[in-house]
């Protein structure tokens, strides 16, 4: 333990241990400067208990591996600092809702992404007589300032962690994979509308969203699926009414 | 259920909504006015009835909640309970049809 780190004092941090059952087990760990929610667990994994699961890789904020709840609430741990979600010097880590959890706070991400694969998430290329020539995309357009506002998602998992449709109703697809649909339907090299529009359209599709926006709320990159989930509502009502779906 | 049904679902539910919204405030002035001189359902009456204007707006109010409510409901349904399914269809239809045949039962003591 550093010089600085015993000069500031210690706090005590409780950690989920196990799987569904388990327990809240209390680590003390050092105050550092700028500490934040990821160095936690990381000092605590290192340091007081190496069976300690946790996940994490790029520590900043660029690929959404390090979500978790802490104090209640679905963040990335990586650029969380400690001053801002301690209350009352008080700290609880727990896996994120609305996923398996595998072991501590390490979740099972597979539902999440097989969502994105039900949602047709992925591009679809436009007929084989305009791949060979340069898209032409006006960055000013309002398809290309849609699909903008919604691309830079890093797929953390906090909104889908944060739904409450997510909660009631398991089969919903969830905010990020609506998020990435609604910006695949704007793109402009994208052929897959119809398709795109079908698949979020179902039982368990855009319709079903409340618009409480809790992951407008959350999203630590500050997108907003709501907007995004009602952009879909809009778009296909508009495609049913034109008879294309 | 499929993904057109599903969309034709929401836009019945906003657009019976859409109708519903100034049939409302319709509906608390009415009360308001009704109310007037008594509150018993003669006196009432007395003051509502022999109207098509009235029935034709309750008529309409009735249509558009037999539309939005059983929609509605089988959405908190299928939400809040495990029930879901063509049973579950089947009985939001049978609501909205109770609605209908009650609400129409009342409209007509308007006419």
């Amino acid at each position: 333990m550093t010089e600085q780190a015993t000069q500031r004092g210690d706090f005590v941090v409780e950690i989920w241990r196990g799987k569904d059952s388990g327990e809240f087990v209390s680590y003390r760990v050092p105050k550092r400067a700028s500490q934040t929610i990821l160095d936690v667990v990381s000092h605590v994994q290192r340091r007081l208990d190496p069976s300690l699961s946790y996940r994490f890789a790029c520590r900043v904020g660029m690929c959404g591996s390090c979500a978790m709840t802490v104090n209640g609430v679905p963040r990335w741990t990586c650029r969380t600092h400690v001053d801002r979600v301690a209350k009352d010097g008080h700290i609880r880590i727990e896996p994120l809702r609305n996923l398996p959890v595998i072991r501590d706070l390490v979740v099972d991400m597979a539902p999440f992404f097989d969502k994105w694969q039900r949602a047709t998430g992925q591009f679809i290329p436009s007929d084989s007589d305009n791949r060979q020539a340069f898209a032409q995309v006006e960055p000013d357009s309002r398809e290309r300032q849609e699909a903008d506002a919604g691309i830079e998602c890093i797929g953390c998992a906090v909104c889908y962690s944060a739904c409450d449709v997510v909660a009631w109703n398991s089969d919903y697809l969830g905010p990020a994979a609506l998020n990435r649909v609604w910006t695949l339907v704007n793109d402009s090299r994208d052929g897959g509308r119809t398709e795109h529009l079908a698949a979020v359209a179902g039982d368990a599709g855009c319709h079903q969203c409340h618009s409480h926006q809790a992951c407008m709320t959350y999203c630590p990159k500050d997108l907003n699926p709501t907007a995004a989930i009602a952009g879909l509502k809009r778009a296909t009502t508009k495609s049913v009414l034109r008879g294309e779906l | 259920m499929n993904s057109r049904t599903e969309i034709w679902l929401f836009i019945a539910q906003r657009a019976s909504a859409f109708v519903m919204a100034p049939l409302v405030l319709i509906h608390l002035g009415t009360m308001i006015y009704a109310i007037q001189g008594g509150l018993s359902a003669q006196e009432i009456l007395a003051r509502t009835e022999g109207s098509t204007l009235w029935g034709a707006i309750y008529g309409l109010f009735v249509v558009a909640v037999a539309i939005h409510a059983p929609i509605g409901l089988r959405a908190i349904v299928r939400e809040m309970t495990p029930w879901s399914g063509r049973t579950l269809d089947v009985a939001a239809i049978l609501f909205g049809a109770t609605v209908i045949v009650l609400g129409v039962r009342a409209v007509r003591v308007l006419i």
